[in-house]
């Protein structure tokens, strides 16, 4: 297996023909279209009667309701193979987490299907844990809340604290998670996402948090995740770490699917896109 | 595909058939669309332990930050319990006719709290977890019925002060004590039932969270919580011959009235509805299984919008 990681940081042109089993997809998404209603913002904003008027001519004219439409992605099309590390850029508001989201299956698609493999995971446990509660208890609840077995978490529990490295300075693990720095309840976060191994797992901006230690420690795990034949998505702004992981790339832009392909061309046309000069041996990772 | 400019994807893009047929060929999934129903049953089973934990968890975390801590699990119903004592027994003297007013009061103000918060915590179940609900998958109502799981762990440390109460003011140990379990298991079938209904509506409408405390204050004065509805039918109440009656079969008197006929020994079988018992386990089945279904016909749009 490891040599084929090894190709990916060359270009190869046909992810088909490059990885062994690569010809199974486990992702299709079909003409996907994805629009956001966000109520009140009309221009009779806020007052009553637009309210009522809202309420009471809801679905014949939305917009005159003073819902807005907002068309976060566009007629996107794309396969995903098993094995494979795709990474998702493009400008801030161009749509990447709402695809994400959509893939996961917790946005509804306007047009189009999207067809999965199983179920995919967004790597984002993060909202089913609780800065009052320690982070041992954390780690429970965060597993309980991914689907795991107390028996599966009791067992991986070693690891996940290993691997965040929080009592690397003090017994940090038994304090509650409000009391750790925004670096630290990032790491463990992250530890507990990755501590499962998932089919499809869709990963949006998890790497820009902690140090460069912990860095390297999350895109070895993701590679670990990629080679128990799972599928990672990553959506960044840092294209150091979708060099490091991905070798193929996504780049939405306004919604549209601009440019899908190895990841060195499509960095570099994005690069050239957002002035952004490709640098040839980054030492700090810090492009945003 | 004509978004995509400047280099080909690596695959052909297919047509939009073909990418449908493709995904037929590897029995792919369309993604997010909802489970059967016993399929769904199976998930919400597999998923008990994170209810259980999500509701303990919830349940701490609520006085973590307090310097008496979990003390105010206790604190907080006696308090309760103070206040609608004082109001109603002591200016109001609303307990004219009432024996053991105290143990009536309290046990009111107990069950009904348990009925109450249930409810509201129901009706924000879903709006007021959407990072929730759209990070992780898992049936959804997981988290109204563990909201309401919540509150019978919170009832159950109130029901530890209500024993001690009860003791104070001489009120027997009794055989009846052991019929708490069943009201209190009814009961919960029918708060997690309603609060699934509320978690629906109040996800397509958050505006429901705004009105729902005052419904559920009517509601409250109706059901008897620190009065005794059977004064209604004494003669000069000028009211309908039916009032008193439909009242006391209400969901939230029947379970009030049940809890007072286990625990206290002056408060007497006639002063029951009658079929009390068929009562309080139909009003259950009725919310549970309605709600239950009414919550998983909308389950693959929570969260969406």
């Amino acid at each position: 297996m490891a040599e084929y990681i090894d190709e990916f940081t060359d270009a190869i042109p046909e992810p088909t023909d490059a990885i062994p089993g690569a010809t199974v997809p486990t992702v299709v998404v079909d003409g996907v279209d994805i629009v956001y209603r966000v109520n009140g913002t009309g221009a009779g904003r806020g007052s009553a009667t637009a309210a009522l008027n809202r309420m009471l001519r809801r679905g014949q004219a939305e917009k005159a309701a003073g819902v807005r439409k907002v068309h976060a992605v566009k007629n996107v099309s794309f396969v995903a193979y098993k094995g494979e590390a795709i990474g998702l850029i493009g400008t801030n508001g161009s749509g990447k987490s709402t695809l994400l989201k959509a893939v996961a299956g917790l946005l509804p698609v306007e047009n189009g299907h999207i067809y999965t493999d199983g179920q995919p995971s967004l790597l984002g446990v993060n909202a089913a844990l609780m800065g009052d509660l320690t982070g041992e208890r954390n780690v429970y609840l965060g597993g309980l809340a991914m689907g795991m077995s107390r028996e599966e978490i009791k067992a991986r529990y070693q690891d996940i604290v290993d691997f965040s490295g929080i009592n690397e300075k003090g017994d940090f693990i038994t304090l509650p998670m409000r009391t750790y720095s925004s670096g630290m309840g990032a790491r463990l976060r992250f530890s507990i996402a990755a501590a499962k191994d998932h089919d499809v797992l869709l990963i949006d901006e998890a790497l820009a948090t902690g140090d460069a230690a912990f860095r390297m420690r999350s895109e070895e795990r993701i590679r670990e995740l990629r080679k128990h034949a799972g599928t990672v998505f990553l959506v960044s702004h840092n294209n150091k770490s979708i060099r490091d992981t991905c070798e193929r790339v996504l780049w939405l832009e306004r919604g549209e699917l601009r440019m899908d392909g190895p990841t060195e061309d499509v960095l570099k046309e994005y690069e050239a896109f957002t002035g952004d000069k490709p640098k040839p041996k980054p030492k700090v990772a810090v492009a945003t | 595909m004509s978004q995509v400019i400047h280099t080909p994807p690596p695959t052909p893009a297919p047509a939009d058939d073909d990418l449908a047929a493709l995904a037929a060929r590897h029995g792919l999934s369309v993604s997010g669309a909802r489970p059967s129903l016993p399929e769904y049953i199976r998930q919400l089973w597999d998923r008990r332990h994170f209810i259980a934990a999500f509701s303990t968890a919830k349940l701490t975390s609520q006085y973590s930050q307090a310097k008496l801590g979990q003390v105010w699990q206790v604190m907080t119903p006696l308090l309760n319990a103070a206040v609608y004592y004082f109001i109603f027994g002591v200016l109001l003297h609303t307990k004219k006719g009432v024996p053991d007013y105290i143990p009536f009061l309290v046990t009111g103000v107990f069950i009904w709290t348990f009925t109450q918060s249930s409810i509201l915590a129901g009706t924000r179940a879903i709006s007021g977890n959407l990072g929730l609900v759209r990070a992780l998958h898992f049936p959804r109502a997981a988290l109204p019925i563990s909201f309401c799981l919540q509150q019978l762990q919170q009832l159950l440390f109130s029901m530890c002060a209500l024993v001690v109460i009860l003791l104070c003011f001489g009120v027997p140990i009794a055989f009846s004590w052991v019929l708490a379990i069943p009201v209190l298991v009814l009961q919960f079938t029918f708060n997690a039932g309603v609060a699934m209904i509320m978690a629906r509506m109040g996800a397509k409408t958050p505006d429901i969270a705004q009105l729902m405390p005052f419904v559920l204050r009517t509601w409250m004065y109706i059901s008897g919580v620190m009065w005794n509805i059977d004064k209604l039918t004494g003669k000069g109440s000028g009211l309908p011959h039916w009032v008193a009656p439909a009242l006391k079969a209400n969901p939230a008197a029947v379970y009030i009235d049940l809890m007072r006929y286990a625990l206290i020994d002056s408060f007497h079988a006639h002063q029951l509805p009658p079929h009390v018992w068929a009562l309080a386990v139909g009003w259950a089945l009725v919310a549970g299984v309605g709600g239950f279904i009414y919550f998983w016909k909308a389950e693959e749009t929570y969260g969406r919008g």
